[in-house]
């Protein structure tokens, strides 16, 4: 018989009712290790987003104290934010992290890029194919994926579990139903799944998870002055010397954030003064309490998706 | 590595104070997670628009949307007509996609809510089901106009069975019946009586308008006899039964944690009760004792995990615990048991078949499962059993169920979280039903395997070659018996000890109870596999010639051997040429209807698809055919050249 060593008790008796946040990150524990459990070689993907940060803390704490049962993968266009390059190497840098960057050869000899491709070349070269050809080479079969089912209106049927066929297509018609906390992760020859730890989170409940367990985010979520150019009503940040300027413009110093992050120039920004985790909430909560009436009561429903066409979301 | 999240200091703004005390009282919302359920134009969508409108849920320029959509496409004249909200977005989301629940998220200053919103089609089922699965609490609108229909009990009855306990009955349009007392009174009175016949006691009936906005928020003037809570209010104070922590400790272990060799975890999510350090459990099913060490968690070890928490736990002995098995309080311990009675929601189009083996996946573990006959069927009309022998889509069943070894699971009434399970089609890996534990029942386990003492390789040696199946599957007439023939007359001629298996000469003795029902021809395969098997433990070359028509029959009796003992041979002749021979003249018989479930005409022929050997009889003779199997044996090492 041996008797393992035991750590002092260091935290808190928890309240004898689970909290929202409590349920959701039981949940997402839940998925993560039930993938991990059966998959054979799983793999998560890291857009280094708020959801992304979130994610791979819910994993940290799924497996502890093993170090994480994958590694990441980032399908890297060239074309982030500076500042989300910096943290995804420090993340990179941290015990136990394997992180595995993939750029798609072809689009890197074509010199696929914003200026002259289009966004949806761009993204679509990019990101759509860079991802599968990733999946093939390194035969995963299943990969964490950070999105949300409010995010638009079309994920609102998603599943958690969400099959994918061996040409990486998705199929209405063969994504089974989800009881319980039941998941069906059999797979047939060559098929692959993407699985949603964080389908039932809100961006509100994203926010006010990264302030309850202190996560680190890029800090282009805060506000802070940054050169911007305005086009069609939308705030570009020159994020670096590859930015083309067209004829008379100038860029601007204004305070602005950002709520979701991409490539630097298909991403709007919004003027705002929060520059911290609280005030960056205190604006969410704002933005959608309507002065109608008197109920204080925040919708992050639906919505959030005509919110971000709203404030210049590709 | 240092967090760059600047976090705000307390002196540094004005609203600082409300802002934390938001984020606070955030921290303690709970959650709800409701089901919506209506007929077809009770309001459901009109009535989920407006809560949201009301309770001031609805964005500005959303509002703005709807005002233009609704003079276009309203239903509402000049006003708002508020389904557009929801069904506005759902046009978009359809997109082909046939089962469906919606999860909507909304939320008030105390609690978070989720929504499973369902169509309210005759094809509810399914959907229902699946949005009842993770619901504490149902909305059941009825429209006060056309009162308490046959649908709306069927909806209950449903909700009931999927374990839900507490109902919002939402008594829509009662702007039409003037707002009168009695309507809602009689309505009311109707479905608490039906209500409480399936077990469902708390009920919570609401008078309401969904298009005028009554009773949804605040209380209304047109309903001054009613003093009742709002919708809004009824939800916001709905119990949410689920996280209920006094039931006996239940842990389904998910996986093994081992950082190194000084750490051994099991992790997984409590599914009832408590655990803390020093508890005494039982490990199932083996019945393993031992004692709780530490409840690690990356914040630091808990004194104690309470219902829903997903957590790590050691153990303070070295005992054998991998996923599946269920961590158990040992007085209060759940069944072990390979034999159960339960309700079963039928989720795939093609129907069960009793007697196929199926995966059961039940609280972390996953095990072979076949349906035993007989088996009864919910009527809907009459909401009673029939006995019937096969469950169709959307069909709800009484069934009884054989795993193919004991685990641990709990009545469903007790557990959900382990007295739930769903069944996978081992051939397509589609979920086909969603089980619900009844009753355990005893377990055959009372017979055991005889180890036999002399076993194949002995025999193997005093035969002088190895044992091996020879499974010959296609359609009547296709040749199968033919080339099985000179088959065995060329091993025979070689010393080789054979038994050929015939499909039809089985009929004649074993299997003479049995016809042509999918669910026979199952269970016929089943026989003819199990004695295939008996045959080559014995040492013998077997050659069985079957129709076999369904593939997951054929993955069942591959199962029973090793690979490169068996042998699958595909007789592939052509339906045209098969019934163009028809030696048996059935195929006659079958097309003059004299003859129904006959393989090719009314009944399906799954071709295998990885067959070791395929022989296309249209060019290739007996005996050549008979040739090639035997290659095959001796290449893969049972025949000596
Ligand atoms: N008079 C009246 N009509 C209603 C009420 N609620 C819904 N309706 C109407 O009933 C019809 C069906 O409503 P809808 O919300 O689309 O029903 P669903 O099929 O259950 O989603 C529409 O014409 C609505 O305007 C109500 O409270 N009073």
């Amino acid at each position: 018989m041996t008797i393992v060593e035991s750590r002092p008790v260091t935290a808190p008796v928890r309240p004898r009712v689970l909290t929202h946040l409590d349920r959701l990150e039981a949940e997402a524990i839940h998925i993560l290790r039930e993938a991990v459990a059966e998959a054979e070689n799983p793999v998560m993907l890291y857009s280094i987003g708020k959801d992304s940060s979130v994610m791979l803390h819910l994993a940290r704490k799924a497996f502890y104290p093993s170090s994480l049962p994958f590694p990441l993968l980032h399908v890297d266009t060239t074309w982030k934010f500076r500042a989300m390059y910096e943290l995804r190497d420090r993340v990179a840098a941290t015990d136990g992290v394997e992180l595995i960057v993939h750029r798609n050869p072809d689009a890197v000899a074509a010199g696929i890029n914003p200026f002259d491709n289009g966004s949806a070349v761009h993204t679509d070269i990019w990101k759509t194919e860079g991802l599968k050809q990733a999946l093939d080479e390194h035969h995963f079969d299943v990969a964490f994926g950070g999105a949300r089912r409010d995010e638009e209106a079309s994920r609102a049927k998603e599943r958690v579990f969400s099959i994918r066929s061996a040409e990486h297509r998705w199929d209405p018609k063969r994504q089974r139903p989800e009881l319980w906390n039941l998941y069906n992760t059999r797979l047939m020859r060559g098929e692959s799944v993407r699985v949603f730890p964080l389908s039932n989170w809100t961006e509100l409940d994203v926010w006010l998870y990264v302030h309850r367990e202190h996560i680190d985010v890029v800090p282009l979520y805060f506000a802070a002055p940054r050169p911007v150019v305005r086009r069609d009503g939308v705030l570009i940040m020159v994020d670096d010397d590859r930015f083309r300027l067209e004829p008379g413009e100038t860029p601007e110093i204004l305070h602005v954030r950002f709520r979701t992050l991409g490539c630097y120039p298909l991403t709007g920004g919004i003027e705002s003064s929060a520059t911290d985790l609280e005030s960056v909430i205190g604006e969410m909560i704002a933005s959608t309490t309507s002065e109608r009436q008197g109920r204080v009561i925040d919708f992050d429903g639906s919505g959030s998706m005509e919110r971000k066409k709203r404030e210049g979301y590709f | 590595m240092a967090p760059t999240t600047p976090v705000r200091s307390a002196a540094e703004a004005t609203d600082a104070a409300d802002l934390d005390a938001f984020l606070a009282e955030h921290q303690r919302r709970s959650t709800l997670r409701f089901i919506t359920c209506g007929s077809v134009d009770d309001g459901k969508s009109t009535l989920i628009g407006r809560l949201l409108y009301e309770a001031n849920l609805v964005l500005d320029d959303q509002l703005r949307t709807l005002e233009v959509d609704s003079r276009k496409l309203g239903t509402r004249g000049a006003d708002l007509d508020f389904a557009l909200l929801v069904d506005g977005l759902q046009a978009e989301r359809e997109q082909g996609i046939t089962i469906d629940v919606a999860y909507r998220f909304f939320s008030t200053a105390t609690r978070q809510f989720i929504v499973a919103d369902t169509p309210g089609h005759v094809q509810y089922t399914r959907n229902m089901a699946t949005g009842a699965s993770t619901a504490d609490l149902a909305v059941i609108l009825v429209d006060a106009t056309k009162g308490v229909l046959a649908q709306t009990r069927r909806h209950t009855h449903l909700v009931a069975l999927m374990g839900i306990d507490q109902v919002v009955l939402a008594v829509n349009k009662l702007d039409l019946v003037d707002y009168d007392q009695a309507v809602f009174e009689t309505l009311t009175d109707d479905y608490t009586a039906f209500a409480s016949s399936v077990g469902i006691d708390a009920v919570t009936p609401i008078p309401l308008s969904a298009v005028a906005g009554v009773n949804l928020t605040t209380p209304s003037g047109h309903t001054p006899w009613y003093v009742g809570p709002t919708l809004l209010d009824a939800l916001e104070s709905a119990p949410t039964a689920a996280l209920a922590c006094d039931g006996p400790l239940r842990l389904p272990v998910q996986w093994v944690n081992r950082p190194d060799a000084g750490f051994r975890g099991f992790a997984g999510q409590l599914v009832s009760g408590t655990v803390a350090p020093g508890d005494e459990v039982v490990v199932l099913p083996s019945g393993e004792r031992s004692v709780i060490d530490r409840v690690v968690t990356a914040d630091g070890d808990l004194q104690v995990a309470v219902t829903g928490e997903a957590v790590t736990v050691t153990l303070t002995d070295e005992v054998d615990v991998s996923r599946g098995d269920v961590i158990s309080a040992p007085g209060e311990r759940a069944t072990v048991s390979d034999r159960f009675a339960a309700h079963l929601v039928w989720m795939a189009e093609k129907p069960l078949v009793p007697g196929r083996r199926y995966r059961a996946k039940i609280g972390t573990a996953t095990v072979g499962a076949t349906i035993a006959l007989p088996l009864r069927t919910l009527d809907v009309e009459h909401l009673d059993l029939v006995s019937a022998d096969t469950l169709a889509l959307n069909d709800i069943g009484e069934v009884e169920v054989v795993l193919d070894t004991p685990v641990a699971f709990d009545r469903y009434r007790d557990v959900r979280g382990l007295g739930g399970f769903i069944l996978i089609d081992r051939m397509t890996n589609d979920t086909v039903a969603a089980g619900m534990v009844d009753a355990p029942l005893e377990s055959r386990g009372n017979i055991h395997w005889q180890h036999l003492e002399v076993d194949r390789d002995a025999r193997a040696e005093l035969m002088g070659h190895a044992s091996a199946v020879v499974w010959m599957t296609g359609l009547s007439g296709a040749g199968k018996s033919t080339i099985a023939n000179v088959v065995e007359r060329k091993l025979h001629a070689r010393g080789v000890h054979t038994f050929l298996l015939d499909g039809d000469n089985l009929r004649h003795g074993l299997c003479r109870d049995l016809g042509f029902s999918a669910a026979d021809r199952a269970e016929n395969i089943r026989r003819a596999g199990d004695v295939a098997s008996l045959l080559h433990q014995a040492g013998l070359v077997v050659i069985a010639a079957f129709i076999s028509p369904y593939a997951a029959e054929r993955a069942a009796v591959r199962e029973k051997f090793v690979p490169g003992e068996y042998f699958e041979v595909f007789v592939d002749t052509p339906l045209q040429v098969a019934s163009e021979r028809d030696p048996k003249g059935l195929y006659a018989r079958a097309r003059s209807g004299a003859l129904t479930g006959f393989t090719g005409v009314d009944a399906p022929y799954e071709a295998p698809e990885r067959p070791e050997l395929r022989i296309a009889t249209t060019d290739t003779s007996p005996e050549a055919a008979a040739d090639a199997v035997i290659a095959l044996l001796e290449r893969d090492g049972i025949l000596t050249r």
